[in-house]
């Protein structure tokens, strides 16, 4: 199996994939959560179905902007600003009021200063992590340019991951909240998991067979570990559909993310970090056999 | 390999065993099968004075059991770097005495700082009315002093607490200082008590009215302390004696100092789940979770027939132990964290399909099958370890172990990272462990 003679066709997949997500970013930025921005989230069921404009009257008649409602059936979610319980405290009688089955669901309300620490914590988080897996990756392979592609494809599955929940978000309304930062970090170690065990299955060839070229000991490479890695992705991505499809809307997100980040981290290990470790080596190559 | 066979046996016979006592563990308490009912073995241990009574029951977490948490920022400005230990322990003891007068059980009240910043996060299970439950808590805490009258016996029986207490008209407003002291005489631990001269009339009258018999001291009228009145004191310093020791002495005069709350709170962050949508995602997260089980079950089958049934009795093995643990240590649930459980499932059969496909390889190069199975599982468990590290590093981070202020340690995060981690060890031991010695022993009819 002759996986590497598609390097030119990873190359353009992986570049479009950055570029629509470097666009989308860019252009439409993320949805963030109140986890992140401050304010209010109210999940509410209001049976009698009202249209969105008829609870804006109601919020403004609590001198209260009504930001953004998304509805599910009679379940609607509405954001706004931080609010003091008093003040939920009206709404809740005025919505009581507006339709009699209605009923509290969830509610989470927060200053920003709180979604800034957040922030700041998270940021540490993912740094903290990649340098942790770095070190890994580091003391695992002696050699730089394993490493260095492991880390550079880790970065590639992150910064799709991110930019697609940018195009979720602008489309259909994905938010970046905690959960999704922890996809994130869970995405880097899934990235990286799979890389590691492609690339130690080069090292073992490379020491049993010197006659290989560096691109020959990698088709073998992959072509005796893929069977494991897409068979392995596929048993976590059948979990995860089955919790995208049934788990309800708390998780859709959070398991979406995940998703993506483990189909991602299966492609890069084969299409991204080989690919660029073997950019460094055929020159190594041909520099012994002179 | 004779002489293996007995260890083998007996790990795989202790392995049946366990199983079994985790479904046992597992059961729900009361089981109606067949028109009879059946109890859960009673795990409680009466060994003399030790009693080990296990609570089994899963702990369900405030977004699955439904309930209200609220966060408040501690306003430190006005008091003095030294006394703000004490300050702070005082302030979350009086925020637990209240959240207990409301009734929650298993209600749950922290501290945390970075920096200078203190946060008080109060977490109830249960409770759907968040506006009352921030008024109970915000409230300032009223001292008082009653009088306990003594009834005829045929009251007794009707009379409430309210029925036999008379208040004195002394209060928390009247205290200046409480403190925990040691009598000279006795050596026994006291508490002090000194109030103004409006108190100090007031407390030589009710010593007067009730002397010989006992005075009710109360904080938000739950009595702290009955002590009876033994001479009538009229310079307004008084002593509590009963069975103190210095740390509830200590804690008696913090609380007492704190008829109002030691430092002020401000809510900054209130979230509230109700108990409908608890249980839905209970239910989905359950769905989800078997419908996914099934079909991995199924994949790993149709991949590796026999080895992939094998497979599939390890990953039941290990749904077993696993919520065996969550009841034992015990884990609370969220619903991150069921998700973390259902994405630790599709990673546990990782190790099985790293080294089924390693037996292929041996296979293929001519080993004979139980030298396949024996290799394969030798030579995948470098790359287990290996692929299995990067989650436990980024699990340990997210789990924030040391709570490190400069890291999350929302209920959240948290609850997806202790299931995940969790599985990815456990994951470890069925897929390596469990799996070996079944298929060392079930496997021999087949070859």
């Amino acid at each position: 199996m002759n996986i590497m003679k598609f390097r030119p066709l990873f190359l353009i997949i992986s570049s479009l994939l950055i570029l629509i997500s470097l666009f989308s970013i860019v252009k439409w930025g993320f949805q963030w959560s109140v986890d992140f921005s401050g304010g209010s989230s109210w999940q509410v069921s209001l049976p009698s179905r009202p249209t969105s404009d008829s609870l804006k009257e109601i919020f403004s008649k609590n001198q209260l902007e009504l930001l953004t409602v998304s509805t599910n059936q009679d379940k609607y979610f509405l954001k706004f600003g931080n609010i003091s319980s008093d003040q939920k405290e009206q709404l809740t009688v005025a919505l009581t009021k507006f339709d009699p089955k209605f009923v509290d669901l969830q509610f989470e309300t927060l200053g920003p200063v709180l979604g800034k620490e957040l922030l700041k914590k998270t940021i540490y988080a993912v740094v903290l992590s990649a340098l942790a897996l770095l070190f890994f990756i580091g003391s695992r392979f002696k050699d730089l340019s394993f490493g260095a592609s492991a880390v550079l494809a880790m970065f590639h599955d992150a910064f799709i991951l991110i930019g697609s929940f940018s195009i979720l978000g602008h489309f259909f309304g994905a938010e970046i909240d905690a959960l999704f930062v922890t996809a994130l970090l869970t995405t880097l170690s899934a990235s990286v998991h799979d890389t590691v065990i492609t690339f130690d299955r080069i090292r073992e060839l490379k020491s049993l067979s010197f006659h290989l070229d560096w691109v020959e000991l990698s088709n073998k490479a992959v072509s005796e570990v893929i069977v494991r890695s897409i068979n392995n992705s596929m048993t976590i991505i059948f979990m995860l559909c089955a919790l995208v499809a049934l788990g309800g809307t708390g998780t859709r997100w959070f398991a979406s993310a995940l998703l993506i980040g483990v189909v991602c981290g299966t492609y890069s290990s084969t299409a991204v970090a080989i690919p660029l470790m073997l950019l460094t080596k055929r020159k190594k190559l041909n520099n012994a056999k002179k | 390999m004779l002489k293996n066979n007995r260890r083998v046996l007996t790990i795989f016979w202790s392995i049946i065993a366990s199983t079994f006592l985790c479904i046992i563990i597992n059961l729900p308490v009361k089981l109606d099968l067949f028109g009879r009912t059946f109890y859960r073995p009673d795990f409680s241990l009466n060994l003399g004075s030790f009693q080990l009574k296990p609570n089994l029951n899963l702990r369900y977490g405030l977004d699955l059991a439904g309930g209200a948490s609220l966060l408040f920022d501690v306003d430190t400005s006005k008091i003095i770097k030294t006394d703000l230990p004490d300050a702070l322990e005082s302030l979350k003891t009086n925020i637990e005495r209240r959240v207990n007068l409301f009734g929650v059980s298993e209600a749950n009240v922290q501290l945390s700082n970075q920096g200078d910043t203190h946060r008080l996060t109060v977490d109830l299970p249960g409770v759907t009315d968040i506006n009352e439950a921030i008024k109970l808590i915000g409230q300032t805490a009223q001292l008082s002093f009653k009088g306990v009258i003594d009834l005829p016996p045929e009251a007794t029986a009707t009379a409430t607490i309210a029925d036999v207490l008379k208040d004195t008209g002394l209060n928390g407003s009247h205290l200046v200082k409480a403190a925990p002291t040691t009598n000279p005489n006795t050596g026994a631990v006291e508490v002090s008590l000194e109030f103004n001269s409006e108190g100090a009339k007031l407390f030589e009258k009710a010593t007067t009215d009730f002397l010989n018999k006992r005075i009710a001291i109360l904080l938000d009228e739950q009595p702290v302390t009955v002590p009876t009145v033994s001479v009538i004191i009229s310079d307004g310093k008084a002593v509590i004696n009963g069975s103190f020791d210095i740390k509830s002495a200590k804690s008696l005069s913090a609380q007492l100092n704190a008829g109002a709350l030691p430092l002020p709170i401000k809510l900054i962050q209130q979230s509230q789940v109700g108990a409908t949508l608890g249980q839905d995602s209970i239910n989905k997260g359950i769905k989800a979770g078997l419908v996914g089980l099934a079909i991995v079950s199924l994949f790993m089958i149709g991949n590796y027939g026999f080895l992939g049934l094998i497979a599939d009795f390890g990953l039941i093995i290990y749904g077993l132990i696993t919520l065996t643990l969550y009841r034992l240590i015990p884990v609370t649930l969220t619903f991150p964290g069921i998700v973390g459980f259902i994405l630790s499932v599709g990673m546990a059969v990782d190790s099985n399909i790293l080294i089924f496909e390693r037996m292929k390889e041996e296979t293929r190069a001519g080993k004979s099958w139980n030298n396949a199975m024996e290799l394969g599982f030798g030579r995948a468990w470098n790359s287990i370890k290996d692929a299995n590290t990067c989650t436990i590093i980024t699990g340990l981070i997210l789990f924030n172990p040391f709570n490190w202020n400069f890291l999350n340690s929302s209920g959240m995060v948290r609850g997806f990272a202790v299931t995940l981690l969790l599985g990815i060890i456990l994951g470890m031991f069925t897929g390596v462990f469990v799996t070996r010695n079944l298929l060392r022993v079930l496997a021999r009819k087949k070859v």
